[in-house]
């Protein structure tokens, strides 16, 4: 649905995007990840027409960006960073100009924005002057923009900054929701809201694509192991030794022994591959020991994010 | 044709949704009126001076021409009242989308520049021939006092007409370079000023260049227009200098994105 092929832009002698690529499919949700002036927001102007690239090519639903923007237009539904609200309008009338000039059907046009002020939790404040919004609403007001034409694609540049928690969860839970029929593609900082909504990640430092997976891959493959923390009660040796024979397992470490006797905290750690934590609870409650928790705390993708930046400063490379 | 309409209605109903509108039209329409009420008090006065003398000398009474003596200053000064108030209502054509962001929303949207161009400059055009409708009336009562040519009033409202649609294309113009509105204005006044008095400039420093570029001057062109003579010649210059206004605004948008807008 959206192909990226080694897109460069160049302002003046600053290079923001260098030689990235990348692909999403149809019903898919990209994250875009990556530090301040990584290049995230260029990126998507580029995709929205809004920028050309300096080389390189980007072509949503099959229509080159640069050959075709009109049609790629019609496809598109754009959150910017800024959202892009004439503020001295009312909601309803803003999100009416919106439908007009991205063509959206006069006779389904009352319809559609209704029905995009429901989905975002707007209706409330239809009647009300955008500028008089606060920060959150204005926000979603944003979003509702970006779908009142039901695009096919969506591309959204930090859709939840702004918002209280659970105004997040809830933009979250509306992106979700909009996958399957919609191809989405999100810029963030925030590491959690990657994992939580996205499919796939592209992480982008300096305007260069330096890893790209899905959030589970990436936390595994850049940790090496996957790893666990045990809370059980039993013999410590009995438990240590038995561990040590779970397949998969690498190397168990007694932490502490807490404070109900017999119930100790371990540390274990364990090949990338596969999933070891199902064999060692049964190992652990076919003996008749009692298990308290098994927690993984394979790398976050906050420690993902900072090895493949750092990574990257150092001059290693990916 | 229908995006053209929504922005230019968009447009229409913001110039509305501030004060700007009135505070304009009501300036203009204010300080017209001041000009209007003492260039006919004046007129009527010199009117009956003239009686006066006529009588005492017991001569026929001469018939002073309130056309030439009180409508084509007003138009001349109308002229340059609409120099200083039409960049208030182009500023922020396109500064105030740049600074604002929503240019990110125009400019993502299946609109062409076009279009864009021809809605913000028919909005601006629309508010200001409601201006001039509305200084009209100050004609209209010229009417009950007098006998006023209604010829010269038309192509002098011509005249100013196209000449405010100059300014306007090149409002737009200076709004597309800028996020300041206030760089745009004085920028669109600057420019247009140059342009108004080329010729008298370059009058000074030679006759000869001066007569030459006396014919790119805005206000030049406008004499006729405010003596009452419709000459095609100073349309086609008019509507020429606004097209060319238009065409540079296209080309500044376009290449805007390659400096990064
Ligand atoms: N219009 C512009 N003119 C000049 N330089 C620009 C422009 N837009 C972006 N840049 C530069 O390009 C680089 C990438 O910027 P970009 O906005 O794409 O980063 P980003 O990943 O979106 O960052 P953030 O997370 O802070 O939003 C930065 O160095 C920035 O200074
Ligand atoms: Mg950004």
């Amino acid at each position: 649905m959206i192909e990226v092929k080694q897109v460069t832009r160049y302002f003046g002698r600053v290079m923001a995007v260098d030689r990235v690529s990348f692909q999403v499919e149809k019903g898919e949700i990209l994250g875009f990840l990556g530090p301040n002036a990584a290049g995230k927001t260029t990126t998507m102007r580029i995709l929205t027409t809004y920028l050309p690239a300096t080389s390189g090519t980007a072509s949503v639903a099959g229509f080159d960006v640069h050959q075709d923007s009109m049609q790629v237009r019609k496809r598109i539904g754009y959150l910017p960073e800024n959202p892009p609200l004439y503020t001295e309008m009312r909601v309803a009338d803003y999100l009416e100009f919106v439908a007009r000039i991205k063509g959206v059907d006069p006779r389904t046009r009352k319809h559609a924005i209704a029905e995009t002020m429901d989905k975002t939790g707007i209706s409330a404040v239809s009647r009300r002057v955008i500028k008089q919004l606060s920060k959150g609403f204005k926000q979603r007001v944003g979003l509702a923009q970006a779908l009142v034409h039901d695009p096919d694609v969506l591309i959204l540049d930090e859709p939840t900054v702004g918002l209280d928690p659970k105004q997040i969860i809830e933009v979250r839970e509306l992106i979700r929701s909009l996958a399957g029929d919609h191809t989405i593609i999100l810029s963030t900082h925030i590491l959690p809201e990657v994992s939580m909504t996205c499919e796939r990640v592209v992480i982008i430092d300096q305007g260069r694509v330096v890893a790209e997976d899905t959030p589970d891959n990436l936390t595994r493959k850049l940790a090496g192991s996957q790893r666990f923390t045990l809370i059980a009660g039993g013999p410590a040796g009995g438990i240590l030794e038995l561990l040590n024979k779970v397949e998969g397992v690498r190397q168990v470490k007694l932490l502490e022994t807490g404070a109900p006797a017999q119930t100790h905290q371990f540390h274990i750690e364990g090949d990338a591959e596969g999933s070891i934590n199902p064999a060692i609870a049964r190992a652990i409650v076919e003996k008749g020991w009692d298990l308290f928790e098994l927690r993984p705390e394979g790398l976050s993708l906050e420690d993902v994010f900072l090895r493949v930046t750092t990574r990257e400063e150092e001059g290693g490379g990916q | 044709m229908k995006n053209y309409l929504a922005i230019l209605g968009r447009e229409w109903k913001s110039y509305f949704s501030s004060p700007i509108a009135y505070v304009v039209m009501g300036l203009f329409l204010l300080i017209s009126g001041v000009f209007y009420y003492l260039l006919v008090t004046n007129f009527v006065q010199m009117c009956m001076q003239a009686d006066m003398q006529a009588r005492y000398y017991q001569m026929a009474v001469p018939k002073l021409n309130v056309n030439m003596m009180a409508i084509r200053p007003l138009l001349h000064n109308m002229s340059l009242f609409a120099l200083f108030f039409l960049p208030l209502i182009t500023m922020r054509l396109f500064s105030d989308e740049k600074k604002s962001g929503t240019i990110e929303l125009l400019l993502t949207s299946p609109v062409t520049n076009t279009q864009s161009i021809l809605g913000k400059f028919s909005a601006a055009a629309g508010l200001y021939l409601l201006m001039l409708l509305l200084s009209g009336l100050y004609m209209a009562v010229l009417f009950f006092l007098g006998k006023p040519e209604i010829g010269q009033i038309l192509t002098g409202y011509l005249g100013l007409f196209l000449l405010g649609l100059c300014y306007i294309a090149f409002g737009l113009f200076f709004s597309t370079l800028t996020d300041n509105q206030i760089i745009a204005a004085v920028s669109t006044v600057a420019f247009i000023l140059i342009f108004w008095a080329i010729g008298w400039i370059s009058g000074m420093a030679s006759p000869a260049v001066g007569k030459i570029l006396g014919n790119f001057s805005l206000i030049e062109h406008f004499d006729d227009f405010a003596k009452g003579v419709l000459d095609t010649r100073h349309i086609v210059f008019y509507i020429s200098f606004t097209v060319m206004g238009l065409f540079l605004s296209f080309v500044s948008i376009e290449s805007a994105k390659w400096r990064g807008r």
